[in-house]
């Protein structure tokens, strides 16, 4: 008699033992379900990003070692100040010195593929989310999900579904990377002052003309903080997504750790160090308006700025030839 | 001892300015709150007050039944102390707010009715607004806010820039195109926004403060200047302003609101002379007279005046029109030493402004009153 009210007070007290909720199995489901007759649908999904990957990688796997450095320099010269500069060509050339050089090169290619998705799927996202408040509390948790969610949750679905290599790799980036994008996008365009927007409305603007030529641009500096993010989380992404046969840095660091090889996993470190760094510096100024690096128009300075003045001076030689 | 509960309808209609009205508001309401049209339906039938209003359908009320209209060329001077709800008032007229009850005549087209696309050609080529906080878009240059309507209309670059050049040179800021506005200081920015307002060449013009947030001197220089311009341009032009010194000097009628109604409307010497409540009267009361006030309004008639002096000689008596205002007959009475002045119109003396009917017309009391 007592043992029996024991257990009954054992259940009204903790209920939720009583029930069990195979979510687990729902899961497993679901997945077998998707993998079993959509398999198609995401494979196609592939396509996309397989062919900027592949496009993208070419090219800089099979640009010439010096042209690459001319180009960073001049990007880094066009967009950041000169410690900025200097910081990313020391940076490209130890890498290659380290002979990391095409692994470095992949991880790049990795790295702007899903920035540039992320960019497309996030940056219309945003915009349309802002709108509606509505909407962006429903979309909030999924954010929150994609940000929190350990990738290692959802490495294996990803495998199943899309299979092994660079793509997969992306995709799980993607998901990883995109939020704060989103988030940056929506706060950008909340914060435009309610008087700017009032007076553009007053003067005949659409809704649309609104959002052009008002609220985006306005939102610029805190989309570009958005991008620098994204940019952030993709390239720390990359190394959980070499255990699902991603190349580049990522991978050399998981060989390394795997062969207790230190070295190579040291090497492979300092390069996602230093071009984290590099990007961080260069899309950070590239979030400064013109006007806030000391000149009125963006291209009044850097290797475009070089480019107007000599083209001027060509054109100048030829009119003083007629005269 | 119960408090009888203030009823708001109260508004009154203002006689027109000309028969054809530029800007004409009628019976305009404005109820916030997503319960709007069910507190109006009560308003109407229960002829509740302003906080009942408040109190059951969680909405304040913005604007209370007024209606007045503009008419061509003429400056009408919004005037009431911040909350009254003189800017509210004002965005219904461009549909920035859209009333819960009345209409919007532009030119004879009512605003209310109008669908998006003649709403937006309607601000664009009709209606140009100065903000009291300026609003220029921080990313363009001065050029470029002040040719952004043009933009918006589909301009092309080469025609809206020089548009823009056009208006910054009535407002005196040629050189400062290339400009970004936080380069400017605020009186600067203040005349991009006219420029802007004005580059469109709209008929209308809507001033919301325009210039409050500046500091005196300033102001009173873009006073000087918006009333050159405006005698120049005879745009027709609703403007916005707590400060009644303001009002008297730009407008040709005032209205006057307090919590959303118009309380009087009327030029700024009826304002003065024959204040239409108490609030109206302590609002006018430290007001100087001497520019307001007319010939019209002090001097006695010619019958009135040979009752009360039948030996005066009015022969060489200086001369003078009833609508000289007091400063001048001052002038007049002075420089002469003439006890009398006459009033004359078309040949005829109408009437007679006596020393002593001037001095009381200063002190703002009844001419008869000796």
């Amino acid at each position: 008699m007592v043992e029996l009210n024991v257990s009954i007070w054992h259940n009204i007290l903790n209920p939720l033992e009583l029930i069990h909720l195979p979510l687990d199995i729902w899961v497993d489901e679901l997945l077998n379900w998707l993998v079993g007759n959509y398999r198609w649908f995401f494979q196609l999904i592939r396509a996309p990003i397989d062919f900027a990957l592949v496009t993208i990688e070419h090219l800089l796997q099979n640009t010439p070692e010096v042209i690459l450095l001319i180009l960073g320099w001049f990007v880094s010269w066009q967009f950041a100040d000169r410690k900025t500069t200097v910081f990313v060509l020391i940076s490209m050339v130890t890498v290659g010195l380290v002979g990391a050089w095409s692994q470095a090169m992949t991880t790049l290619a990795l790295v702007i593929t899903s920035v540039v998705f992320c960019i497309i799927i996030g940056l219309p996202m945003g915009i349309l989310l802002s709108r509606s408040s509505k909407m962006e509390a429903a979309v909030r948790p999924v954010l929150d999900a994609m940000q929190t969610t350990p990738a290692f949750v959802y490495l294996i679905p990803v495998v199943m579904l899309f299979g092994v290599g660079n793509v997969p790799g992306i995709i799980v980036t993607i998901v990883f990377a995109l939020p704060p994008l989103v988030r940056l996008t929506i706060l950008g365009i909340h914060q435009v002052p309610s008087d700017v927007i009032e007076a553009a409305y007053a003067f005949g603007a659409s809704e649309r003309q609104v959002m052009v030529k008002i609220k985006i641009p306005l939102a610029l500096r805190t989309i570009m903080t958005g991008i620098n993010q994204t940019l952030m989380l993709s390239l720390s992404m990359v190394v959980v997504a070499s255990m699902i046969a991603v190349g580049g840095l990522g991978q050399m660091v998981l060989r390394g750790i795997g062969r207790l090889d230190i070295g190579q996993a040291a090497i492979g470190g300092l390069g996602i160090v230093l071009m984290a760094i590099a990007l961080d510096r260069v899309t950070q100024g590239m979030g400064l308006s013109p006007r806030m690096r000391g000149t009125r128009f963006w291209y009044q300075k850097g290797p475009v700025h070089l480019l107007i003045k000599l083209r001027d001076k060509v054109k100048d030689a030829t009119t003083n030839d007629i005269h | 001892m119960e408090k009888q509960p203030e009823t708001l309808l109260t508004g009154r209609s203002s006689e027109s300015a000309n028969s054809n009205p530029v800007i004409e508001c009628r019976n305009l309401w404005k109820i916030y709150g997503d319960r709007g049209a069910e507190a109006m339906e009560a308003i109407k039938k229960e002829n509740i007050g302003k906080e009942e209003v408040l109190e059951r359908f969680g909405g304040g009320v913005g604007v209370v039944d007024a209606s007045f209209s503009v008419g061509e060329g003429e400056i009408f001077c919004i005037m009431g102390l911040s909350g009254s709800g003189k800017s509210t008032l004002v965005r219904h007229v461009n549909r920035l707010i859209d009333p819960t009850a009345g209409t919007v005549f532009i030119e004879g087209n009512d605003i209310t009715a109008m669908n998006r696309a003649e709403l937006r050609r309607t601000r664009a080529e009709k209606i140009g607004m100065v903000f009291q906080n300026m609003a220029l878009l921080p990313h363009k240059s001065v050029r470029q806010n002040v040719a952004f309507s043009l933009e918006l209309r589909g301009v092309d670059r080469k025609e809206r820039n020089r548009i823009a050049e056009r208006a910054l040179e009535i407002v005196k800021l040629e050189k400062w195109g290339a400009s970004y506005p936080d380069e400017l200081s605020g009186g600067m920015q203040q005349r991009v926004g006219l420029a802007r307002a004005l580059a469109a060449d709209p008929h209308i013009l809507l001033m919301d403060e325009p210039f409050s947030a500046l500091d005196p001197l300033i102001r009173r220089q873009l006073q000087d200047q918006f009333l050159e311009l405006s005698v120049k341009m005879k745009k027709t032009t609703l403007f916005i302003t707590h400060d009644l010194d303001e009002a008297i000097r730009i407008g040709h009628r005032i209205a006057i609101m307090k919590d959303g109604v118009l309380v009087q409307i009327g030029t700024p010497e009826d304002i003065v002379t024959k204040p239409a409540d108490k609030y109206v009267a302590d609002f006018v009361a430290g007001i100087s007279r001497l520019h307001l006030v007319y010939a019209h309004t002090v001097m006695w008639s010619i019958g009135y005046f040979q009752k009360k002096y039948p030996e005066a000689d009015l022969n060489g008596c200086p001369e003078s029109s009833a609508d000289e205002d007091l400063d001048s007959l001052i002038d007049v009475m002075v420089s002469t030493g003439a006890k009398f002045i006459r009033i004359m119109e078309s040949g005829n003396c109408v009437g007679v402004v006596t020393q002593g009917a001037l001095l009381r017309g200063i002190q703002g009391k009844e001419p008869d009153e000796e």
